[in-house]
């Protein structure tokens, strides 16, 4: 974990209330792993207040870089939206438990939305290591099926899956799953409703996923984002996870 | 050089500047970015006599330059924090005050008995926030009986400095204070959150699992500000705290009458903000021209009477 004073280098459009932000923070990109997020103060004033945590989608060593493709949902993704090529900001990270790749089984990798991001990292590591990976991408509409030109950069090709069909499967993208599921091991990121299919479908498979949970330290000292197990346990979202087995931990709020 | 240590009642520092409790664990989860022998001291999370679980989610909430908490707790019991964490926290050189808490007054006075033989303890701060089961659940700090009778029984089990967490949610603060003082406490800590809630209006229900919460954050710090001067005509040392961010904030609490400052959820905000405040607090010395912090303890306020 380190802090560093990070160097806006993007911070663009990508498609309707998608953003994608470059961050040059060397340290952070070196030691960053699937899964993992970061904590950003997204700017230096009191209103928000809390620091606000991001997947991170893609890292360069060579560059010092950190990919983050983010929505603009409220008063904190706002204020990272205003941000400009140049601009400082305080990063810290990496943080949490990524992803476990799993040996000898196919990577099947689910996102909702947004939630790409953490598995763009996840499919380049694995291509990187010379792997198969099969990637399933919904979104509500074509026009917010977000990372694709970042997979293709190193030749990943996602399965779409729109809820008004706009482009591939018509439906969920949960729906996409069920006949995918041999051999593989599935690694999901998305909405709470889309992982808690993907917890039912892939009851017989290996399966992660990558959840989301309010917090305000970041690190495991406030002990704000507990989330509940089925065995009725707890955890915190930023240390034990955000990545956690898709048969340990419960998602019904 | 400027003069940073002080002796917050009988506890020594080597600057004013403390982790509060709940908001920097057991030291562990920051020390990465935050050197414990670089900060005054650390005062743990709360730790009771056995494990307690703590609320249902959601336990945290945003609001206006503040948050809500509502933790309940959470914490792996006494034995953990002195089998585990005490001989690291040692280890690096850190300064700890452990917060005790506790159900009934057996239980935190159980708590001070088995940290008494601990050296490694270098004062205790009671929470008197937390629900009395035996008094039904009202909490012992808003009651001046409660106090008096909570902190007496734990005076009787602790050699150690023994500061008493007030709480803000009371009518007349000065007045719980004077019982924990005449109740043999050493110095008081002040404020605790301020209860405060918060509705989802889409779901329309409470926010937190547990309903209300603890307000901390800058929002709180005026009325925090206000509580410690008025602490400060009861007589003893005052650990001063509530929603200082920066520096500037940490010296007026030190001219109300604070002899040493604690930091919560800027820690949240800036990890570093502890390192900050002591390296701001001593360039104010050196541009003022005073060696010693002390000598800022109460400098503002004609009703101070020194601790």
């Amino acid at each position: 974990m380190r802090l560093e004073g990070a160097r806006v280098e993007e911070n663009r459009l990508l498609a309707p209330e998608h953003r994608r932000m470059v961050l040059h923070a060397p340290d952070i990109a070196t030691s960053a792993a699937p899964g993992q997020f970061v904590h950003l103060r997204v700017h230096d004033s009191l209103h928000p207040l809390l620091r606000r945590p991001f997947s991170v989608a893609r890292r360069d060593v060579t560059a010092g870089t950190l990919t983050l493709i983010y929505r603009v949902v409220g008063e904190g993704t706002a204020r990272l939206a205003d941000r400009r090529p140049g601009d400082r900001m305080d990063v810290l990270g990496p943080l949490g438990r990524g992803f476990r790749m799993l040996p000898g089984k196919i990577p099947l990798l689910v996102g909702g939305g947004v939630g790409i991001a953490p598995l763009i990292f996840l499919a380049e590591e694995a291509r990187r290591t010379g792997r198969q990976v099969e990637l399933l991408a919904g979104a509500r509409t074509a026009a917010l099926l977000v990372g694709e030109e970042d997979l293709r950069e190193f030749g990943v090709e996602c399965c779409p899956a729109t809820d008004d069909g706009s482009r591939g499967y018509r439906g969920p993208v949960t729906g996409l799953v069920a006949g995918r599921l041999d051999g593989r091991a599935v690694y999901a990121s998305g909405p709470p409703a889309m992982l808690r299919q993907v917890q039912l479908l892939a009851e017989s498979v290996p399966a992660q996923l990558c959840i989301e949970g309010v917090m305000a330290c970041g690190v495991g000292a406030c002990l704000g984002c507990s989330c509940r197990t089925r065995d009725g346990g707890r955890r915190l979202v930023c240390t034990d996870g955000p990545v956690f087995d898709a048969h340990e931990v419960s998602l019904d709020g | 050089m400027a003069d940073l240590a002080v002796n917050l009642a009988g506890i020594r520092l080597r600057n004013p500047v403390l982790a509060a409790s709940g908001t920097f664990g057991y030291g562990r989860e920051y020390a990465a970015v935050v050197p414990l022998d670089r900060i005054g001291g650390i005062i743990t999370k709360g730790t009771s006599l056995e494990p307690w679980p703590g609320n249902p989610p959601p336990r945290t909430a945003e609001t206006a330059a503040g948050m809500l908490n509502a933790i309940g707790l959470e914490n792996p019991g006494l034995k953990h924090l002195v089998e585990v964490d005490l001989p690291w926290l040692a280890g690096q050189g850190a300064t700890v005050v452990v917060n005790v808490v506790g159900r009934t007054v057996d239980e935190y006075a159980a708590v001070a008995e088995v940290l008494d033989g601990q050296p490694r303890v270098a004062g205790l701060e009671l929470n008197v926030s937390c629900p009395n089961v035996d008094k039904g659940g009202m909490a012992f700090g808003v009651n001046p009986e409660s106090t008096y009778a909570l902190v007496r029984a734990v005076r009787r089990r602790t050699r150690h400095p023994l500061l008493v967490k007030l709480s803000p949610n009371v009518t007349d603060i000065v007045r719980i204070a004077e019982q924990a003082r005449d109740a043999g406490a050493d110095g008081l800590s002040a404020v605790n959150t301020l209860v405060g809630m918060a509705i989802d209006i889409e779901r329309r229900r409470p926010v937190l699992g547990n309903v209300t919460g603890g307000l901390s954050g800058p929002a709180i710090k005026p009325m925090a500000l206000a509580a410690v001067w008025r602490l400060a005509r009861v007589g003893l040392p005052i650990l001063g705290g509530g929603g200082i961010s920066v520096w500037r904030d940490a010296v007026e609490f030190l001219l109300a009458g604070a002899t040493a400052v604690a930091i919560g959820t800027a820690t949240f905000v800036r990890p570093r903000a502890m390192l900050e405040i002591a390296e701001g607090l001593e360039e104010y010395l050196l541009c003022q021209g005073i060696e010693r912090i002390s000598d800022l303890v109460g400098a503002a306020n004609p009703g101070a009477r020194a601790g």
